[in-house]
Parts: C-alpha cells; sequence; structure tokens
C-alpha cells in the first residue's frame, strides 16, 4: 500500500507536466497510443520472463518512433490508429503464446496498483528524474516550438526533432505509468488534469504546477476510492478526470460571459 | 491437393464456425470500408477509436444485463457520438480533447463493467471476448440482425456520398450549395457509430478502428476517385478477414496452437497500409492534405 502510494504520487507528478505539453501540441491521440504500444511490451516480458519495465520501455519507444517516423508519410490520425491497433493485437497474441489468464490482461489493461513490488520503487524513481530533467532541459524549446512553430524554426528549432523528443518523452511516461493505472487509462491521467488546469490559468509555469496538483488530488482519491470499494482504480482515475475536465470548461465558459471585452 | 492441404488445413470448408466467421467478417468488413473511406478525409480517425473504445463499455455492460454484446456496442457508441456532438467534435479546436475525455471517461466505465462481470461468474474471457473479439465464436443467429445494421449504415453512406465528400472537402461550399453540415455530420458520425460497433463485434473493441481506418487510408492512397476507393478500402477488408480466418484456423496445427483471428487481422490491415505507402502515386513531393 505504501508503495502504491508514493509510486502514484510520482506517477501524477509526471503526468501533470507532460499532460500539459500533451494538451498544448494537440497531441491527445498519440498519447493514448504509446501506452497501447506498451501493452505489446508487457506481454512480450512476459512471455519471456524478463522485467516488465524493461518491455514497457522498449515496445513505448518503439511505438513512438514508429508513429513520429510514419506520420512524416502520411495522415497522423491514421498512421497513430494503425500503429495502436496492431499492436495491442501483437500484444494478444502474445499473450496468448504466453499463456496469460483472463486477470492477468485486465491488470495490464486497466491497472492494479496495488500490486506494485519494491523492486519496481526504484527504477520509476530514476525514470521520473531522467524525465524530469528533460523536460526541464526542453522546457524553453519545446514551448516555442510548440506554440509558434515558424519562430522556433528561425529560432533553429528543428519541428521534427522536437516531436520525436516529445514522443519520446511520453514513451518514457508510459513505461512508468502502466503498472499504475494500466495501458488504457494513462491517458485520462495525462489529458484530465492539464486540460481542467489550462481553463483555469493562461500562464504555463502556473498551469503546469496545477495540472501536477490536480493529477495528485486525482491519483490520490483514486486510490483510497478504489481501496475502500474495491473497485477498479481505473474507473476512478477516467471519472475524476471527466469531472475536472467538465469543471475547467464550466469555469472557461462563465469568465466568458462575464468579461466578453477579454475575448 | 497437398499444396492444397498445406494452404487450408482439413476441414476448413466444412466447419460451420468458420462459415460464420466468414459471412459476418465480410459483411462488417465491407460497412467499414465505405464508411471508413470518409472518416479518413474527414480525419475522424481519433474519433473511430474513441467510439471503439467506448463500445468496450457497451459490450461488458451488456453482459452484465444479459443482452447480446452486440446491442451493447451499438447503444454504447451511438451514445457516446450523441455526446461528442454535443460537447464539440465538430470544432477543430479543442476536438481531440473533446473525443479523448469522452474516451477516458469510457474506457473507465469498461473497467468497472468488466470488473463487475469478473465478479457476477459469466466467465473468465470475458476481458478478452469483449476487448480483443473472438469471430469464431460468434453465433450464426447474428447474420440477419448484423446484416440489417450493415445495410442501414452502408446505405446511407452511399446515398449522401456527394453531399457528404463536398462537405467533408469544403463545408464554406458546401453550406453555400445550401447542404446542412450539421445534420450531415450528425448523421455521418451515426453511421461510424454503427460501422464501429460491428467492428467492435468482429475483431474486438480496442481492435475495431483498424478495419475502418486502415483498408480505407491503403484505398485511398491508392486512388483518389471517391467511388474507387469505396470499393477498393471494401475488397482490402474483406482480404484481411479471408486470409485473416484461414490462417488463424491453420494455426490449430502450428506448434503453438490457437493464434487469435483479430491479431492477423489486425496485422494484414497494416500490413496493406505500409505496402499502399511503396505502391500508391507519388504526388511529387507534397504532404498529403490533412496532415496538419
Amino acid at each position: 500500500m505504501v508503495n502504491a502510494w508514493l509510486v502514484a504520487t510520482i506517477v501524477a507528478v509526471v503526468a501533470g507536466v507532460v499532460g500539459f505539453f500533451t494538451l498544448l501540441r494537440g497531441n491527445a491521440f498519440a498519447a493514448h497510443a504509446i501506452p497501447n504500444g506498451s501493452f505489446a511490451g508487457a506481454a512480450w516480458a512476459s512471455l519471456v520472463s524478463v522485467n516488465p519495465l524493461i518491455g514497457l520501455g522498449l515496445f513505448s519507444a518503439g511505438s513512438a518512433v514508429t508513429i513520429g517516423w510514419l506520420s512524416r508519410r502520411g495522415r497522423r490520425d491514421v498512421a497513430t490508429a494503425l500503429m495502436l491497433t496492431f499492436m495491442l493485437g501483437l500484444g494478444s497474441l502474445l499473450l496468448k503464446l504466453a499463456a496469460v489468464n483472463g486477470p492477468l490482461v485486465y491488470s495490464l489493461l486497466f491497472g492494479e496498483v496495488l500490486g506494485i513490488s519494491n523492486n519496481q520503487v526504484l527504477p520509476t524513481i530514476c525514470l521520473t528524474v531522467v524525465c524530469l530533467l528533460a523536460v526541464g532541459l526542453l522546457y524553453r524549446p519545446l514551448l516555442l516550438s510548440t506554440v509558434l512553430p515558424e519562430a522556433g524554426r528561425a529560432g533553429g528549432i528543428s519541428g521534427t526533432l522536437m516531436e520525436f523528443l516529445f514522443l519520446g518523452l511520453l514513451a518514457l511516461v508510459t513505461t512508468m505509468t502502466v503498472p499504475v493505472v494500466g495501458t488504457l487509462l494513462i491517458f485520462s491521467l495525462t489529458i484530465g488534469a492539464p486540460s481542467a488546469a489550462r481553463a483555469f490559468t493562461d500562464r504555463p509555469s502556473r498551469a503546469i504546477l496545477l495540472s501536477v496538483l490536480l493529477a495528485l488530488v486525482t491519483v490520490w482519491i483514486a486510490i483510497a476510492a478504489a481501496y475502500w470499494t474495491n473497485y477498479p482504480i481505473g474507473f476512478f482515475v477516467g471519472a475524476i478526470s471527466a469531472v475536472s475536465y467538465l469543471a475547467g470548461r464550466l469555469w472557461t465558459a462563465r469568465r466568458r460571459q462575464l468579461s466578453p471585452a477579454h475575448w | 491437393m497437398t499444396g492444397a492441404a498445406a494452404v487450408f488445413a482439413p476441414g476448413f470448408f466444412s466447419s460451420a464456425p468458420v462459415h460464420t466467421a466468414l459471412a459476418l467478417g465480410s459483411v462488417v468488413a465491407i460497412v467499414c470500408g465505405i464508411v471508413g473511406v470518409f472518416t479518413v478525409i474527414r480525419g475522424q480517425a481519433f474519433a473511430g477509436e474513441a467510439l471503439s473504445d467506448i463500445g468496450a463499455a457497451g459490450g461488458s455492460a451488456s453482459f452484465l444485463a444479459g443482452v447480446a454484446p452486440v446491442w451493447g456496442f451499438l447503444a454504447a457508441s451511438l451514445a457516446a457520438a450523441a455526446a461528442m456532438e454535443m460537447i464539440g467534435v465538430q470544432r477543430a479546436r479543442g476536438r481531440d480533447l473533446a473525443t479523448g475525455i469522452v474516451l477516458g471517461t469510457s474506457l473507465g466505465l469498461a473497467a468497472l463493467f468488466l470488473y463487475l462481470d469478473s465478479t457476477q461468474q459469466t466467465g473468465s474471457g470475458t476481458t478478452v471476448t469483449i476487448l480483443f473479439g473472438s469471430l469464431f465464436a460468434l453465433s450464426p443467429s447474428l447474420i440477419p440482425g448484423v446484416a440489417a445494421l450493415s445495410l442501414i449504415a452502408a446505405g446511407a453512406v452511399c446515398v449522401l456520398q456527394r453531399p457528404l465528400m463536398l462537405s467533408s472537402l469544403s463545408a464554406d461550399l458546401a453550406a453555400v450549395r445550401g447542404i446542412r453540415i450539421r445534420l450531415l455530420g450528425v448523421g455521418y458520425l451515426a453511421a461510424l457509430a454503427v460501422a464501429v460497433a460491428l467492428a467492435a463485434l468482429t475483431i474486438g473493441a480496442i481492435l475495431g478502428t483498424a478495419l475502418l481506418v486502415g483498408p480505407a487510408a491503403a484505398a485511398l492512397r491508392l486512388t483518389r476517385r471517391p467511388g474507387l476507393a469505396m470499393l477498393a478500402s471494401a475488397a482490402l477488408g474483406v482480404l484481411a478477414i479471408w486470409i485473416g480466418v484461414l490462417l488463424a484456423y491453420d494455426s490449430y496445427l502450428w506448434p503453438d496452437p490457437g493464434w487469435p483471428v483479430s491479431f492477423f487481422v489486425v496485422a494484414l490491415v497494416f500490413l496493406f497500409y505500409l505496402g499502399s505507402g511503396l505502391l500508391g502515386p507519388r504526388r511529387s513531393g507534397q504532404r498529403e492534405q490533412g496532415s496538419r
């Protein structure tokens, strides 16, 4: 239980930060697809019995690179959708070959926070440090190339490079988040909190802080609720994310009503 | 004869589950191929993906209620299409986000329903059946219902083909010509929801998008003519289903028996898409429209 709190807290911080950029770049679909790619990785890890984190890392990085590469030569949403379903299909095959039973498939897809073991905590902390360092280093160029791609290019920032780096970042987050909330629901965590945060403030630094805060609240409530009710944690993460998105929408609508001149 | 026996494992042509799988799979692939062309042109692959994941919530709920999953898929997809329309899927800005939120919420619901399914002892394989499909396990009694739904969805899209194409390519021009874009968009989303529900039934709720988007995207790379693209896309979909069913049936004789049909279908669709990129006409360095 202590492990669960610790890991979930770390995960929420990173998801809040990276989610903000996901939203700004309008890349919600990739944030949905890369975790699904890692599903095959987890399946592969259980087939050849290595540490799941290795499988998750390899496959999410692989799908990030493939999505980035394919979307340069075709429609981005089509490439993402096909990559996503292919990786899920591959995952179902590998699980079948590994003779894995239904409950494990379920916990991979929807998460099982209470099943986090001691030897998963340290790698997660290391990945977090790498991830936050990367965001810290990339903060200005990433923000610039997201908001004003032309200005970024004029300043010598390659849009393609940034896209790949960003997808890589998503892969990193995926690797650490999957064991907690599962492949399918990381997505709620990475876009629910940031979408609400962005409705409340326009300043990037403040929005990131708020988004981390909301993600933390989401995860904590979800863990507590899952613990008390015995229902899956993913359900609570999804529901709370939807509520915070709606709150953001209402707030925006109200603000717009109060000061029409501002808009 | 030995050659044929190597390709078609014994009993392939006389197996009843294979017949049902081929019949249902072909019908669904044709609908998905036709509807999918517009999904790709309108850039709604993410919406298709969301609708199909939402179908997972419906499918798992239908197990709880004790009705056939196809009705659960259908009801959930239609409801979600309405919800996405309401919170603003039609506007490009914020569209990803609205889709994503609906998607996330419904996956949460799917998690809950599947959990309840497993506690209610409806069988341990529910998760896998709903999410990844099992074409060989479908009952022949579904054929009339599926055929009727297919006819409605594919028929509507074929009849509305011209205004739909115009409003997909240039909404302003369509509005000038007196086409009611919003209504058309809603109608299209409903047809999409039906197609997605059928795809979820055949290859599983979280894999359904592949059948919808893959053959269509491949066909659109091979030809720019809409009618031809719809035909090609339906043909590619049917081909993926047939080869997938055959390989899955053969796989029972392999060292690791029983590979899932859905895996073969999805992998074939992915291959078709990659292959079409190599075969398709080159457009002098110009990137395909809509790639933002």
